[in-house]
């Protein structure tokens, strides 16, 4: 096609990105007018092009971002519900990584899977651990700084954890089914986890917490002290364990850094 | 020789697109590959292990940062998070090149990650030089655009693809990367002859070259569809285009783009080895 023979006809169809847009995530929609093949004429099927690349990508994304899901699901089920999934939840950032983070709510009404009740906790600790992932570094400290502080130091101090640091409150074994599918882990048996996703190195890792555990890091992570964060465990949990709390997180690298003002 | 390069220090050999499951073949047998690109996109995370192998190939390797994220040809305005984001990462990694696509992929905060064609018309050219000035003036860096792959033209175009660049980079100061896939693709699906864009194409600009391979299909009507998956070697018609282009600009920073099916390393270093043996070649028939 020259610049001649386009300039002789004028008052061409333009086609707007909101058009172009809504009929690449509209697998129904008519191909805007103005989109043409080299003969000049309605494009249809090169307009296909940009559809099926558009909803690839966000699928392939999806799959390589939820592999738990993907294998409960099954490869052909998770291609489809991701299409339904991307095109009411298209991304809203340029970071790939962290695609999907819509999906615990979506797979709660999606009719495929309103039925499978722990997929959402599953979907967060997927997520979790992909932040985790790309969170920043951040060196632990040496156990021993803690153990030495006197008690009362120790109460008013406040720990930084990870970045990578998150807890999860799930009302269903997402760790038990996470462990079973992806390291040989044993049959999840039923009740709910709080875990602890945490990084040791570059590996995101999850652990289990002792109940009260959960409360207590949750506060640490807002930034309260070390003795607001123990008093609310332990007036929620009345046999809230600190040793085997500090235990995991000493185990789980979490604590790099104590703030004693 | 043509050479008003000014927008890059990678040198004048072959590169590949890095995949992390190169990471050791690259620091042990680098072979023909004197210098990587990465996808902006993907180092855009707080730390981890991506961003300590990059800090780490950054120190053996100069670096060319690659954005498919920018939205240079957007209706709406460029993200402000993203390009923040995106200095912050050139800030830390000083890299030898920046580069963008002429393309968009965000509308109304939706991205959808690809590359959507523009028409070339009047309005485009003004919000692309907005635009690459924004990126510029914002980074305090140059950056080199990349011509796109086409399945279907837009009839409201009024400007040729070459034209439209030229005017692009003479308004806005940016260098280009030449896809010579790109426009072996587009050459095919629209129907034009490669050579005459290339002819039109401002070559003198040329920063970097692309190399890639690419898939075929039909349209409805039987009618050749080449896709730019970046899953194969690059093809014969797309080296042939590629000493075209060297034979006319000298030895050029040219990268391997290899994506998907993702080969084994000596594969890819198979084919920055020929890229390298044809600008050698090419070199010697013509000396600088």
């Amino acid at each position: 096609m020259t610049q001649d023979t386009l300039t002789q006809t004028p008052a061409r169809a333009t086609v707007s990105q909101a058009e172009f847009r809504a009929a690449i995530l509209n697998a129904q929609a008519d191909v805007p007018e103005g989109l043409v093949n080299p003969d000049g004429q309605q494009a249809s099927k090169r307009f296909s092009v940009y559809r099926n690349n558009v909803v690839h990508s966000l699928s392939e994304a999806m799959l390589t971002g939820f592999p738990v899901l993907t294998k409960l699901l099954g490869d052909e089920f998770f291609r489809e519900m991701a299409k339904v999934y991307l095109r009411i939840h298209p991304p809203a950032s340029q970071l790939m990584m962290h695609y999907g983070a819509a999906l615990p709510g979506f797979l709660e009404s999606f009719p495929g899977t309103l039925h499978l009740k722990y997929l959402p906790d599953v979907a967060r600790l997927e997520l979790a651990l992909r932040r985790a992932y790309h969170a920043g570094d951040a060196d632990p400290i040496d156990p021993a700084e803690l153990t030495s502080l006197g008690q009362h130091d120790l109460m008013e101090a406040r720990l930084t954890l990870a970045p990578a640091c998150e807890v999860l409150q799930a009302k269903w074994p997402a760790k038990s089914i996470w462990d079973f599918n992806m390291a040989d882990g044993p049959q999840p048996s039923a009740g709910g986890e709080d875990i602890l996703i945490s990084r040791i190195g570059f590996e995101p890792k999850t652990f289990l917490l002792p109940e009260g555990a959960a409360e207590f890091i949750s506060s640490l992570l807002k930034g309260r002290s070390f003795g607001t964060a123990l008093g609310l465990a332990t007036s929620n949990t009345p046999d809230f364990d600190l040793t085997a709390t500090l235990t995991v997180l000493i185990a789980a690298q979490a604590i790099t850094g104590i703030d004693r003002d | 020789m043509l050479d008003q390069r000014t927008n890059t220090t990678l040198p004048d050999g072959a590169g590949v697109g890095y995949k992390p499951q190169h990471f050791q073949d690259l620091l042990n047998a680098p072979g023909a590959v004197t210098w990587l690109e990465i996808h902006a996109e993907n180092y855009m995370g707080d730390g981890g292990r991506q961003i300590a192998q990059l800090r780490h190939l950054a120190e053996n390797f100069p670096i060319s940062v690659h954005g498919v994220g920018a939205s240079i040809g957007g209706e709406s305005r460029l993200d402000p998070e993203h390009l923040a984001r995106l200095k912050k990462l050139l800030d830390w990694l000083n890299p030898a090149s920046f580069s963008e696509h002429l393309a968009w992929s965000t509308h109304d905060s939706a991205f959808l990650n690809d590359l959507l064609p523009l028409p070339y018309t009047k309005d485009t050219l003004t919000r692309v030089t907005a635009h690459i000035n924004e990126v510029q003036e914002l980074l305090g860096r140059k950056m080199l655009l990349e011509n796109p792959s086409s399945y279907l033209a837009f009839a409201e175009s009024t400007w040729s693809e070459p034209d439209f660049i030229r005017e692009v980079a003479r308004r806005t100061g940016c260098g280009l990367l030449l896809d010579v896939n790109n426009v072996f693709i587009s050459a095919t699906n629209l129907e034009f002859e490669a050579l005459d864009y290339l002819d039109a194409y401002p070559l003198d600009l040329v920063e970097e070259i692309h190399l890639a391979g690419h898939d075929e299909d039909a349209d409805e009507l039987g009618r050749k569809l080449l896709i730019d998956s970046h899953g194969k070697p690059v093809d014969e018609p797309v080296w042939a285009l590629f000493d075209h282009v060297i034979a006319r600009t000298g030895a050029r920073p040219a990268l391997i783009e290899w994506d998907n099916d993702v080969p084994n390393w000596d594969v890819l270093e198979n084919e920055a080895a020929r890229a390298t043996a044809q600008m050698a070649a090419q070199t010697q028939k013509v000396p600088a």
